[in-house]
């Protein structure tokens, strides 16, 4: 059997059409792989049937010279948190295992629309809780990264790590991601490869577990700049069932793409150069500065003031809308159901929700129902909302000076799981370049720089105005075509 | 502004989440962390800011006043909506007795 786990969205879109090879092709080297990297633990269920009916079909559909869909022939991972029509749901959570929707979100409709397959449901930190994908009920997700004469387990960065991890070790060409604060970006800078959160309302929220509503953003991850335009416009569109979709027509991101930047300015934000920032990171962002410029870019200082309170306001909004968000969880409509011998039901919600949450979802619930609590919510919530409009004013005021921000993605590479567990502090600020944008809604992609001295990948991260995608995929282009970033993790699974 | 085991005892409870004694106790500096650390948010002066309600300005639409205006959420699916439910009874959400 040929081995096509190399390949890209891309080349196996341009394969499967000119008939170099058939989708089912495809699809069994894809489902192949998949079963030999159980030990990444990368998925919570595999789905070999879908992703061979999906492929068949396309095969059937292409002998018949009918037109091929945006993704046709590409079997993908779909992260756990996206509704799947018969196919276990949990967001990574107790409270949801078993859970079968009788629908299908809306984002993985259309990638089937688009002709794509789905390999199975992957892995994620529950409910899109965490840094390093160390809080999934369903186990810690490997990436298969390890740093250069050590055999220590790495994070694949999280949320999105099970998507993280199963593009970069070639088990799948591209898998859907969430970003609420970072959920794509992180783990997509730890794990090399790319990833693109689009401007908040690109890709519809309907089917997708709901974590904090006003920040959650669905995108693609992929290892090439290319691959995430071609999947973002088969995932994006308008949605009648969101309200806060956007009635805007899907720009054609793949054939807008140019690295000439000639004319483009880029902003680099004073107030991002942290203390506690790698080295390596600092040393990435000089070098991403060098390439840009090269590729015809004025690189022009700007300043964005308030990002020191961007993740403490984050660390307020987000828990509030989780706490409200996550009430449905009841042990009555669907999941769990703990239901101890003579309880009331009050007792059996208090007692479903204890076993169903884990730790950290249990925390941010009650943060969040403590800073909407009466006499907390003017001093918490009501300021992180006020402080969440200056941050995104901090941009507008920046985008009368530059086109596109480069900033670095995370402040350090990955690291061993179970390193960061001490204090959940330390893990919120693995995030701190991550959340700002994600707080005014704007686009934003991670895309690889380099390696460290141990050998980790490190990430650049480019944000945008809102609904400029493009402006951020064609600077992603002109550094992915600079850092010529071609490491991939030796197989050691 | 911190919490103590009271406190927290008291938002569990409005969070409808069961917790031990040993599990509060374990959450009293786990939270007292995080809220220190978000205090200084009251650095920021925000005289004269509204509070952000939504990131990308965008008009709340209606939808068209008909029945079934999309059949998959319309009515008409009582078994679908009850086919995850841990106790269903009858066609409804079975619960533990509300009333004596």
């Amino acid at each position: 059997m040929a081995d096509f786990t190399d390949l890209g969205v891309k080349d196996i879109r341009d394969g499967v059409a000119s008939g170099e090879f058939t989708a089912r092709e495809v699809a069994e080297s894809f489902n192949a792989a998949v079963a030999d990297a159980a030990v990444l633990n990368a998925f919570i269920v595999t789905t070999p049937e879908h992703a061979l009916a999906a492929a068949e079909k396309v095969d059937a559909d292409r002998a018949a010279g009918k037109q091929l869909g945006k993704m046709a022939g590409v079997p993908i991972g779909m992260k756990d948190l996206f509704a799947t029509h018969g196919v276990q749901t949990t967001a990574a959570s107790h409270i949801l295992e078993g859970f079968k929707p009788e629908y299908e979100s809306t984002v993985s409709s259309n990638l089937w629309a688009a002709g794509a397959g789905m390999l199975g449901k992957l892995n994620l930190d529950q409910f899109a809780m965490g840094s390093s994908n160390e809080t999934s009920y369903f186990g810690n997700v490997n990436s298969p990264w390890r740093k250069e004469g050590s055999n220590a387990a790495m994070s694949p960065g999280g949320s999105s790590g099970g998507s993280s991890s199963a593009v970069a070790s070639r088990i799948a060409p591209a898998a859907t991601g969430t970003d609420t604060g970072g959920s794509i970006r992180q783990p997509a800078a730890f794990a090399g490869i790319c990833g693109i959160k689009p401007t908040y309302g690109r890709c519809s929220r309907w089917g997708v577990v709901a974590f904090a509503s006003s920040l959650d953003q669905a995108g693609p991850m992929a290892r090439s700049v290319e691959d995430c335009a071609i999947m973002l416009e088969a995932m994006a569109g308008f949605d009648p069932k969101d309200s806060t979709s956007l009635q805007m027509d899907v720009p054609t991101w793949e054939a807008g793409l140019s690295a000439d930047l000639k004319g483009k300015k880029v902003g680099i934000a004073k107030e991002y150069r942290m203390d506690g920032t790698d080295e390596a990171i600092l040393k990435s962002w000089e070098q991403g500065k060098e390439w840009l410029r090269d590729a015809g870019a004025e690189i022009v200082d700007i300043s964005l003031p308030h990002t020191k309170y961007a993740l403490p306001a984050y660390y307020i909004i987000a828990p509030a809308e989780a706490s409200s968000n996550l009430a449905r969880y009841d042990g009555v409509r669907y999941g769990l159901r703990d239901l101890p011998e003579g309880a009331g039901l009050q007792d059996m919600y208090a007692a479903t929700r204890a076993a169903g949450f884990g730790d950290e979802v249990k925390r941010r619930i009650l943060i969040g129902t403590y800073v909407l609590s009466a006499g907390f919510y003017d001093a918490y919530y009501n300021q992180a909302q006020k402080v969440r409009a200056l941050v995104a004013r901090d941009f507008e005021h920046a985008w009368a000076e530059c086109d596109v921000i480069l900033a670095p993605t995370t402040p350090t590479a990955s690291f061993p799981l179970g390193s960061l567990n001490e204090d959940p502090l330390t893990m919120y600020l693995n995030d701190v370049f991550a959340v700002p944008a994600s707080l005014a809604g704007l686009p934003a992609m991670s895309v690889p720089a380099a390696l460290t001295e141990d050998g980790l990948p490190l990430g650049l991260q480019l944000v945008g105005k809102p609904f400029d995608e493009q402006g951020v995929l064609n600077a992603g282009l002109a550094i992915q075509q600079r850092a010529g970033f071609t490491a991939k993790p030796e197989k050691w699974w | 502004m911190s919490v103590d085991k009271a406190t927290v005892a008291k938002i569990a409870s409005l969070a409808r989440i069961k917790m031990g004694d040993e599990e509060l106790e374990r959450m009293v500096p786990e939270l007292n962390g995080i809220l220190d650390w978000v205090e200084q948010l009251g650095e920021v002066d925000v005289t004269g800011v509204e509070p952000m309600t939504a990131v990308i300005p965008n008009k709340l639409r209606l939808r068209d006043d008909v029945v079934d205006a999309d059949p998959l959420t319309g009515g008409g699916k009582r078994d679908d909506v009850l086919a995850n439910a841990p106790a269903a009874e009858h066609g409804f959400f079975g619960v533990p007795k509300v009333i004596e």
